[in-house]
């Protein structure tokens, strides 16, 4: 079982990370660190020794504006040197603020919407093909579920049966300028999903046992989709569901409130 | 050039066990060979292009060539951020293969004419644009792709067009192929992609008459630095396009050569003109109109 430190440990790096850089997109990526936290801890099968590692499971963050957390772990996990992690967002660092595969441990670089699940359908059709039994996980957001790609790749995923295909749904209903019902909304998504052909898990996105024994299910017979509820900008309480926190850097004051919280 | 296409893919796909064609509900009684021979390795993605080219690139970093295959600027233009993003920028193996490059579908209306998509591809660094004048170079192109896998977009006229070479020619990118060259060596006509048959006719213009003919079937924005040396020993260079002069092929070659063109070398362009966008009409009215044929 994940200890709650790690996840605790990884929020402050990301404070720190978009303080030190000027950057934005703190909320996205808080909101997603207790499910980055599991698939690293307990799920996913990745070498830091070994990147490439052919029998690796592959992750995929479609959501690349959130890179933080997946920087803060892959770092922590020894892929590469924590003390790096300083130079996110500086000249010619290759931890540019949305996620780069020139990272050791990353899969695909995105940064544009709905980019991450059609390459992850190919990833897991190639492995159906290949006979491989790794597995291709993808995370996304729910205002990226805007993007017709994503539809286009669902139907796919269903029709070809990849069940070795996992889709994440960081739904915290909170989006660029607005919620996400009123931009557009997404209900019902367990039924959208379903009547996609997928078979449809909802669950508490910060609760780790649920995340882990639902991640860890093999039983699918389709694709998989989980939609986990979760909040924006979790674990610091003045930046939870503000819509604003999408953009804005905290500043010297805002940097030590947040991580007093933390600790 | 489709059908040369598909025989020679399957002909490649037989040694080479990591091609794969990945079709967007398109290619009736052409794709079928490939399909037949090698069920594994054909997906019909259906009319989803953005998917269609995510999920080739997907393919592709897992160790497949794939060919995504489509008509007029549905490969391209619906799904250029997935070329730009996924394919170009991961650097990875996939060939986006088009049907009807040109006017080729000229009577179908503007949603199938193919002649902004030289500048679309040609802005992306890792890009290399085949663009063969015959069902020969055709062959050719696709060898060289697949013996050097790599971000590409194959972009093919329709069927039947006339062969100007006896065998498959070597072809390297960046660099002009021979075709013809009876009379003048210091003057040529510059061709690529289904314009060599109109380079022929060209050259018995009292213009043109006697210019040796070339074709460069492979460039892009890597192979601008060839140019200058390709140009030497030439006085009079035109090239011929059947696409756009804004972004085109004439336009790349003015930007390769543009620091050491001399008054002793005259360049010229034949592209089309933007007068026939939204027209309607056969490739050969079309293609007249827009001022490239005789």
């Amino acid at each position: 079982m994940i200890s709650k430190d790690f996840a605790i440990n990884i929020r402050k790096h990301i404070l720190r990370m978009v303080h030190n850089s000027g950057g934005s997109h703190i909320a996205s990526a808080l909101s997603i660190v207790d499910i980055i936290s599991v698939l690293y801890s307990e799920v996913l099968k990745v070498d830091n020794k070994n990147p490439q590692w052919k029998e690796r499971d592959r992750f995929i963050l479609s959501k690349g504006h959130a890179c933080t957390p997946i920087y803060a772990t892959l770092a922590e996990l020894d892929f590469f040197s924590p003390a790096d992690l300083e130079l996110y967002g500086k000249n010619d660092s290759i931890l540019m603020n949305h996620i780069s595969h020139k990272v050791p441990g990353v899969e695909f670089s995105t940064g544009a919407l709905g980019h991450g699940l059609p390459f992850g359908v190919g990833k897991a059709k190639a492995a159906k093909i290949l006979g491989q039994n790794w597995k291709t996980f993808v995370l996304l957001s729910d205002g990226e579920l805007d993007e017709g790609s994503n539809w286009e790749a669902f139907m796919f995923a269903a029709h070809h049966k990849l069940n070795n295909l996992i889709a994440i749904i960081d739904y915290n209903k909170l989006q660029s300028l607005d919620s996400v019902e009123n931009t557009m909304g997404l209900e019902p998504l367990e039924q959208k999903f379903k009547s996609f052909g997928w078979d449809v898990f909802e669950l508490d996105g910060h609760n780790y046992l649920q995340l882990s024994n639902t991640l860890l299910d093999s039983s699918n017979t389709n694709p998989k989709v989980i939609i986990a509820h979760t909040i924006k900008g979790k674990g610091v309480s003045f930046i939870e569901n503000k819509v604003e926190w999408h953009y804005k850097t905290p500043n010297d004051v805002e940097l030590e409130l947040a991580l007093s919280e933390l600790n | 050039m489709r059908n040369a296409f598909i025989e020679e893919l399957v002909i490649l796909a037989r040694k080479n066990k990591n091609i794969a064609l990945v079709v967007g509900d398109l290619g009736y009684k052409v794709v079928e060979p490939f399909a037949e021979e090698f069920p594994d390795r054909f997906i019909n993605a259906g009319v989803a292009e953005q998917n269609m080219t995510g999920l080739a690139a997907g393919m592709a970093s897992e160790g497949f060539h794939v060919f995504t295959y489509s008509i007029a600027n549905f490969p391209t233009f619906r799904c250029a951020e997935q070329i730009r993003n996924d394919v170009d920028y991961h650097n990875l193996p996939v060939t986006i293969v088009t049907v009807g490059g040109g006017l080729s579908y000229g009577n179908l209306g503007y949603s199938h004419h193919a002649i902004q998509d030289y500048a679309l591809i040609r802005s992306m660094p890792n890009m290399l644009i085949a663009a063969p004048g015959d069902p020969m170079e055709t062959k050719a192109c696709l060898r060289y792709l697949v013996d050097n896998p790599q971000p590409s977009y194959l972009r093919l006229g329709k069927a039947g067009e006339p062969n100007f070479h006896n065998d498959v020619p070597t072809v390297e990118p960046g660099v002009w192929l021979n075709v013809c060259s009876d009379g003048m060596q210091d003057k040529c006509i510059l061709s690529t992609g289904a314009t060599l048959g109109l380079a022929h006719e060209w050259a018995k213009h009292e213009d043109f008459k006697g210019y040796t003919i070339c074709s460069m079937p492979l460039w892009g924005m890597k192979y601008k630095t060839l140019q200058e040396k390709m140009l030497l020993g030439y006085n009079s260079v035109m090239t011929i396009e059947d696409h756009l002069f804004d972004g085109g092929f004439g336009s790349w070659m003015i930007e390769s050569v543009y620091r050491k063109i001399n008054n002793e070398i005259t360049l010229n362009c034949k592209a089309l003109s933007h007068e026939v966008c939204g027209k309607v009409g056969s490739q050969i009215y079309l293609n007249n109109l827009g001022g490239i044929s005789l």
